[in-house]
């Protein structure tokens, strides 16, 4: 029983049952693109609504549920999951282990995400989709909006849920089972950004869990936290959303970060400059990360006092960005640059994470944010750091990485292409959007009148918008034509960290050997320094695998058929409720008696594979 | 057989093998988390206990010796899931298997009486619905309460689950994870005593 290999079981049963962090990584990829790709018509839809003057195109509810969802989605949907799944494939592979911690909650994590999803996006063929912005502030999503605040506030919980056990248990893995000779100062930097990002996760996330558990509390059994007449106080809700939502952007970011601090040091051929101040920079960034959140809530009347000192304390994240911004400078000087499509988006990363960052500090300025808030600038400044941040992150991580996660390079020319276009079509679309938005045209609105100055403006913006579309088919087209090339190697772009140490395709069990780290840049040291490949810390010998489990997707599909119980209360729909609790907390009883003690690879097996 | 594997399993049979490192550290971090979970449900109370509206107020509700009784019932059934850690690096597994069953007998107990409390907070007007004070105080006490249910079940699946195994390099993480566990709301427990019933009778 206990030696169920992977052979003997069919794909999808396998992909289902799996805990390898591999495999988990590339199921929040391919989810995460997924969304990603629907968050992205959302968005066009919205653009096309806004392409003219009093345009007929949706109707003003619908324009409502499609700037919920596409806020609710990219953020939680498509680009944490997205990176989710960089980290677990890579961050195992950069430390030298052969899994996470804890496969079994790995699993866990990505099925509760999934169903989460899944979750938020039936809203809209049952009574429609939330429609209170990405951010529901109450009273608006407690006392005037339909089911689909039920469905945002269950999907989130759940996908939620499964943020934080991935949050913790990529912390337990890199304190844990890093290789020997891998100090913490010895860490690649997307190690370490994820690292940080989980501490964020760690700490932000539970004050979500209960900005929603109230707002859920409060719309289905009549509870007043929020209701002015029975007491309440709205304010509450925006701390608790904003003391998770502030980290929340770090969380998005700093793994970029970290994207790019490898693909800059592999692409220009030279140790990534000041590494300790990079590290030191991450940590600050995080730490301030948790001191700013109530900068979103400038207008809300706390008093010159807390505007002047979180104004101040968000200025302050500019100083550690700005050192990390003039390290990757430095890692460049004197290198040699090779423009690759990886590098690229790094390169068109620094100008427009920049260009983010200086709006930022014009928002902090608490003062000025009167003038600012709730207006188009907002939406520029957030989607030049998010896209020009997180997303050209992503992008540059999926190019860098695509050889080592499926075993062939993505084509160079369809990638410059790709990414000439769509940083084009990104300048395109949000530049503009700041001079919209100094000019009074007002967020989350669905028209606007003719002859005020908006059209010429608001057309472009839209053609941006379909530029980055078609930009992004050509990406997943890309991804379909380049599958003939075949990668061979392990290690094709002359890397420096220890994901570039073993065979392509990646075996099951990572390294045959646990490797052992002489330096930063383990594989770099080893190639000018020692013998040219990593020397072993350990004989080969047989490998623990855990089993497979089909466990995580009962647990998910439990809560998610339990959330309809609460969203229909009213309707008498309680048990169902209960049978889903039942489902969920039955399996969670079956996982902690039975004991799973996986499996062995044998050596012979081992010895064959890394030929 | 049992007796065998006591005799020699390592001092720290809880952190011994990478799994229970894993399962140890694991385990903190996630009290970390519940840590901000808590604090956001005390930052609502403390916002929302003077909104009493129309409904009683902590005042007129709370009964101080009920609920010291409670919390020396919850402190002792900490002290008692210690005296059962310490069996276990003695390697008295029988004695671990006791200490943990006061420990769920004295939760439970606790448990009761705040169901006891809530019917009667109840009946003396205070609903769930009555006022932003009585939402945030059964939130905030309701979900203390919820995760002492869900500890009593934990510890007694593993004390039924172990019943005769022996301790082993797989289960001494399991019930140390589950004493921390206990430890964490006791001292939540402790916050609230302070934070809702002594302020809400003398401040």
């Amino acid at each position: 029983m206990s030696n169920t290999n992977a052979q003997t079981k069919s794909v999808v049963w396998d992909w289902l049952t799996t805990v390898d962090h591999k495999k988990i990584g590339i199921m929040y990829l391919v989810a995460g693109a997924f969304f990603f790709a629907l968050g992205g018509f959302e968005a066009i839809l919205m653009r096309i609504q806004l392409m003219f003057p009093e345009a007929t195109f949706l109707p003003a509810q619908t324009f409502n549920e499609l700037l919920t969802m596409h806020g609710t989605t990219m953020i939680f949907l498509a680009a944490m999951p997205i990176l989710f799944g960089l980290m677990n494939y890579i961050v195992p592979l950069q430390i030298g282990a052969r899994d996470v911690a804890f496969p079994f909650l790995n699993s866990l994590g990505f099925w509760l995400f999934l169903f989460g999803g899944i979750l938020l996006n039936l809203s809209w063929f049952f009574g429609g989709a939330p429609d209170a912005g990405w951010t529901a502030y109450v009273p608006l999503s407690s006392e005037y909006s339909g089911t689909g605040i039920d469905y945002y506030v269950l999907g989130l919980q759940i996908s939620g849920a499964g943020t934080l056990i991935g949050g913790i248990n990529f912390l337990v893995t890199i304190i844990n089972m890093r290789a020997p000779g891998m100090s913490m100062m010895r860490m690649p930097l997307f190690t370490w950004s994820t690292f940080v990002a989980s501490t964020l996760i760690l700490f932000a996330f539970p004050a979500l869990t209960i900005g929603l558990l109230l707002l859920m509390l409060e719309r289905i059994f009549g509870a007043t936290y929020f209701a002015v007449a029975s007491g309440g106080n709205v304010v509450i809700w925006q701390h608790l959303f904003w003391i998770f939502g502030h980290p929340e952007v770090y969380i998005l970011i700093l793994p970029a970060f970290g994207i790019f601090s490898e693909i800059i040091a592999t692409f220009s051929k030279k140790r990534l400059f000041g590494y300790s101040a990079m590290v030191f920079a991450t940590l600050l960034i995080g730490f301030l990360g948790f001191m700013v959140w109530a900068h979103h809530m400038f207008t809300v009347g706390m008093g010159p006092i807390a505007n002047s000192i979180f104004a101040v304390a968000t200025m302050a994240i500019a100083v550690p960005t700005g050192i990390k911004i003039f390290n990757w400078l430095f890692t460049m000087w004197g290198g040699r640059i090779q423009f690759t499509t990886a590098n690229l988006f790094a390169l068109g990363f620094i100008p427009s994470f920049v260009m983010g960052g200086v709006t930022g500090i014009m928002l902090a300025t608490s003062a000025a944010n009167y003038q600012f808030h709730d207006t188009y600038f907002v939406v520029a400044h957030f989607h030049y750091v998010i896209i020009g941040g997180v997303v050209l992150g992503i992008f540059g991580g999926a190019f860098y990485w695509w050889p080592r996660m499926f075993g062939y390079r993505l084509n160079e020319t369809l990638g410059k292409i790709f990414f000439w276009m769509f940083l084009f079509g990104f300048h395109l679309t949000f530049f503009v959007q700041h001079f919209l938005g100094l000019m009074g045209m007002p967020r989350r609105v669905a028209s606007y009148l003719p002859g005020q100055g908006l059209d010429e403006m608001n057309l472009i913006s839209t053609i941006g918008a379909f530029l980055m579309g078609v930009a992004f088919i050509i990406f997943v087209v890309n991804i379909f034509v380049s599958m003939k090339n075949k990668e061979t190697s392990g290690d094709p772009w002359d890397g420096r960290t220890l994901e570039w140490t073993i065979p392509s395709p990646t075996p099951e069990y990572n390294f045959a050997q646990t490797p052992l780290v002489r330096d930063v840049d383990a594989l770099w040291y080893e190639k000018y320094e020692g013998e040219g490949s990593m020397k072993a810390a350990e004989p080969l010998g047989d490998i623990h695998m855990p089993n497979g489990s089909i466990l995580p997707v009962i647990i998910s599909l439990g809560l998610f058929i339990a959330s309809f119980g609460f969203i229909y209360h009213d309707d008498g729909w309680t048990w169902v409720a209960i049978v889903g609790l039942v489902i969920t907390f039955g399996s969670m009883f079956v996982r902690s008696i039975k004991e799973d003690h996986g499996y062995h690879i044998p050596v012979d097996e081992i010895k064959k594979g890394g030929k | 057989m049992a007796d065998q594997h006591v005799q020699t399993l390592p001092p720290s049979p809880e952190k011994a093998t990478l799994e229970g490192k894993n399962k140890y550290l694991g385990f903190w971090l996630f009290l970390g988390g519940e840590t901000v979970l808590f604090a956001s449900l005390f930052g609502t109370y403390l916002g929302l206990r003077g909104s009493t509206v129309d409904g009683p107020g902590p005042s007129e509700l709370f009964h101080l010796p009920l609920v010291f009784i409670m919390t020396m019932i919850l402190l002792t059934s900490s002290l008692t899931s210690v005296f059962a850690i310490i069996s276990m690096k003695k390697g008295n597994y029988k004695g671990l298997l006791a200490w943990m069953t006061a420990t769920v007998l004295l939760g439970a107990t606790f448990l009761g009486l705040e169901i006891y409390e809530f019917v009667e907070y109840v009946e003396h007007g205070l609903g769930f619905t009555t006022s932003a004070f009585g939402s945030s105080f059964y939130t905030l006490v309701g979900t203390h309460g919820a995760h002492v249910a869900f500890g009593i079940a934990w510890i007694t699946t593993l004390i039924i689950r172990y019943r005769k195994s022996g301790l082993t390099l797989t289960n001494a993480p399991k019930f140390y994870v589950a004493v921390l566990y206990w430890h964490f709301i006791d001292v939540v427990w402790v916050f609230i005593f302070s934070v809702v019933y002594l302020m809400g009778i003398g401040g």
